[in-house]
């Protein structure tokens, strides 16, 4: 078996049409409440939330910035593109601990402060060459930090993570569980209908995006 | 107090074994009344993220302050998450006391965990069921694996079960639909074992309750991995897309949702339970209902706790305490710890689609002339996978390049992690704890709860054994871990309830009743002697449609 080509006609359904299609394939052969999920699918939300949390919109415009330059825009769409900043924002805002939100809106500042030391611009006005050459330092510097800890894990496990990767981890999280992290830069089926324990891959194809 | 109708049979629980207890008495003709403490939760219509896509929940499946504020103990493990929230028990009405910290992760709804279940489904063998008599620990269980086969073949027919015929002593062959294969990376390290440790070493696909033939009612699974959020297909057996409509189909049975059981109701001049009291959760009003007989499955703890609270004129311990073993012997499994290995040469291959389950390498320990310093064994569940992007979190890169090679599957990781036995222990015990009360004023129970040291020993070979087999078989950057384990984070508690040869030194009988109370049988799993270490809820159902069996016959002799 090969994986599902562009015309596989699941490939091109939305999840509304996969259900269907699966439904309709399906039939009366074993297919019991087909109409209720239909009901259930009609009624389900189909819309993220654009809730930012306590950022302001300059800030999310910042935290897109910086998540774009960890993800830009290649053959498929960036991270802004995806809305990542926002998705940031909301997550320290509701998910991470004081302290943690202390170090992660101090790291906002000192990134923009350290492009201005190296570049004499601000963040927002830099070129996407003078971030990403920036982030190279900045990733390398948490790099370390991640292998410290887990050379050391017990000294550590109560610190803080380093602030940037805090952001690189909710850029990655934020972007590969967007629809244009999962459809585009990933291949995201929404009912594949049967398991292929072994077929062809080559170099460049995209992960599947998992469902839960 | 309202009175209320009389049934033949109440069975007090929703969940697996209450699902079947309900499906296999009004199948033979009693009328049943089912009683849930929890809300309702209908098939497909109630599944309400089911066809959620990831980018659909604002925290993408994560944790909030929130969440963590209202779920203390959920939080402890991957329970708590965004996507399926609603199926877990709100712990501030239902609080427990932790005498030592005990993991207690429950479902009060209709189905109760059948629906998030994680749906491996093993025989026991006699290895398990003779293994208190040889070792001299705890009692005998009171059956054999001959007396449960018969029954085993009967709930895996109807619940569906993918697995493979393996031929091995300690892990029974059953009524399997076709299996959901090994991958290419696990039939990779399968073959590299199969001439290795004596061949006892066996890799085989995980056998789980996911029909891959469609069964009455429901499709075969379509393998979106999205199994805990309930399935719009109704692929993986739950109570609601298994036993339930079988249930409903005699037109025998009644469902109360809502419905807090508080106490067995017994006559002690018959010595026969005559009913149950219910708690309405929502009204608060109480009723009493009258069977001939009645069927506890209110899950491990609930049951023990039930029996507690009940004929304590006659036994101020409860119903079943006359043996001194009522809340003793508490179990579970302990796991978190085990190995992954990087696999080479697979690179130009992948897989495709979600499917439900990964591998099982059986118990090897202690069998076929093995002989260790600890008692019992272990064994593994895990799968190989290719790397997603996730992997980019600890990796050094920033930019188009690395966005793109993280878009595509990384490298093949071959990890699993161990399920080991606990050992029956008396001292482990379960408590009414009368200075702390539920929502609805009634006195919670206290776990106190520990493992020993032949679960330390065995948990080194745990972490060594795989790390040991995936060297012997070619895997690179090979890392054991243990991340450590505490009783309940299996959820598979087991005990306090047992049954036994003797109503000095147990509860219930072979059959599941209790000694002091033949028409009371309990079939979830507070009825476990030992613990094995395959995953119990087949074993329950197993027991339950085998002790629903024997109920009715001895209705119809009048011995009841």
């Amino acid at each position: 078996m090969i994986p599902l080509s562009e015309e596989d006609p699941l490939r091109k359904l939305n999840r509304r049409e996969a259900i269907r299609y699966v439904s309709a394939i399906l039939g009366g052969v074993a297919f019991t409440g087909g109409t209720q999920l239909l009901a259930v699918i009609e009624t389900a939300s189909a819309a993220g939330s654009n809730t930012a949390g306590d950022f302001t919109t300059e800030q999310i415009a910042f935290l897109d910035e910086i998540a774009d330059t960890i993800l830009p825009a290649t053959k498929t769409p960036g991270a802004k593109a995806a809305k990542v900043g926002a998705f940031m924002a909301l997550m320290v805002t509701d998910g991470y601990g004081p302290e943690e939100q202390r170090v992660f809106s101090d790291g906002m500042q000192r990134v923009d402060s350290a492009m201005r030391e190296q570049a004499q611009v601000s963040f927002m006005k830099a070129t996407p060459e003078q971030r990403l050459a920036l982030l190279v330092t900045l990733d390398r510097e948490a790099k370390r930090s991640i292998d410290a800890r887990e050379a050391n894990p017990n000294q550590t496990k109560t610190k803080p993570a380093h602030y940037f990767r805090m952001m690189k981890e909710l850029a990655l999280l934020g972007y590969f569980t967007s629809e244009i992290g999962c459809m585009q830069a990933q291949r995201y089926v929404e009912t594949p209908g049967r398991f292929d324990p072994c077929v062809p891959y080559s170099p460049g194809e995209p992960s599947w995006a998992s469902h839960a | 107090m309202v009175q209320s109708a009389k049934y033949d049979a109440i069975v007090v629980g929703s969940g697996i074994s209450g699902g079947w207890a309900a499906k296999e008495l009004t199948e033979k003709g009693l009328r049943v009344l089912l009683l849930e403490r929890g809300r309702n939760v209908e098939h497909i219509k109630d599944y309400v993220n089911a066809v959620k896509a990831p980018w659909e929940y604002p925290h993408r499946g994560g944790r909030t302050h929130a969440m963590e504020e209202a779920y203390p103990v959920l939080k402890r493990d991957y329970p708590l998450n965004e996507k399926n929230l609603a199926f877990w028990v709100n712990e501030k009405d239902c609080p427990y006391t932790e005498v030592k910290r005990f993991d207690w992760f429950r479902g009060y709804q209709v189905g109760g965990r059948s629906l998030t279940w994680g749906r491996q489904s093993y025989r026991w063998s006699d290895f398990d069921f003779e293994a208190n008599a040889k070792d001299g620990i705890a009692v005998d269980w009171p059956i054999r694996y001959q007396e449960l086969a018969p029954w085993y073949d009967h709930v895996e027919k109807h619940a569906g079960i993918a697995g493979s015929v393996e031929g091995m002593a300690q892990l029974p062959d059953g009524q399997f639909q076709p299996a959901m294969p090994l991958n290419c990376g696990e039939e990779l390290i399968a073959r590299r074992l199969k001439n290795k440790f004596g061949g006892m070493r066996r890799v085989i696909p995980g056998r789980i309750a996911n029909a891959t033939q469609a069964l009455e009612g429901r499709s075969a699974c379509q393998y979106r991995k999205a199994c805990w959020l309930g399935c719009p297909f109704g692929a993986y057996f739950s109570t609601q897309s298994s036993t339930l409509p079988a249930a409903a189909k005699t037109g025998k049975l009644t469902l109360k949702p809502w419905s807090i059981v508080t106490e067995v109701l017994y006559d002690k001049d018959r010595k026969r339970a005559t009913g149950v009291r219910v708690l309405d959760a929502v009204t608060d009003q109480w009723t009493d209902y009258q069977a001939k007989i009645v069927f506890l499955c209110a899950s491990t703890l609930n049951s023990t706790w039930l029996l507690m609270r009940s004929a304590t004129d006659v036994w101020p311990e409860g119903l079943g305490s006359s043996s001194g073993e009522l809340g003793h012997n508490l179990m579970d499994h302990h796991f978190r710890c085990g190995a992954e290995g990087t696999l080479e040469g697979l690179d130009d291959k992948y897989y495709y689609g979600g499917r439900p389950t990964g591998f099982y390498i059986p118990r090897f320990r202690n069998l076929f002339g093995d002989k260790r310093e600890y008692l019992r064994g272990f064994g593994y569940q895990g799968s190989a996978d290719r790397k997603g992007w996730a992997r980019a979190v600890k990796e050094l890169g920033v930019g188009a390049a690395f966005k793109d090679e993280m878009s595509t599957p990384g490298p093949w990781v071959f990890g699993a992690t161990a399920f080991g036995e606990m050992l029956p222990n008396h001292a482990n015990n379960i408590g009414l704890d009368l200075t702390k009360k539920d929502k609805w004023g009634l006195p919670v129970l206290k776990i106190d709860c520990a493992t020993g040291e032949n679960e330390r020993l065995m948990r080194k070979d745990m972490v060594f054994d795989l790390a040991e087999m995936l060297e012997e078989a070619g895997a690179k950057q090979v890392k054991s871990w243990d991340v450590g384990s505490y009783p309940g984070m299996a959820i598979h508690e087991m005990g306090t309830a047992r049954m036994g040869r003797d109503p000095k030194t147990s509860v219930l009988n072979a059959h599941n009743q209790v000694w002091d109370a033949p028409n009371v049988f309990i079939t979830d799993g507070s009825c476990m002697v030992s613990s094995a270490c395959q995953n119990p809820s087949l074993t329950y159902m197993a027991l339950t449609a085998r002790a629903a069996n024997f109920a009715v016959n001895e209705l119809k002799r009048r011995n009841l």
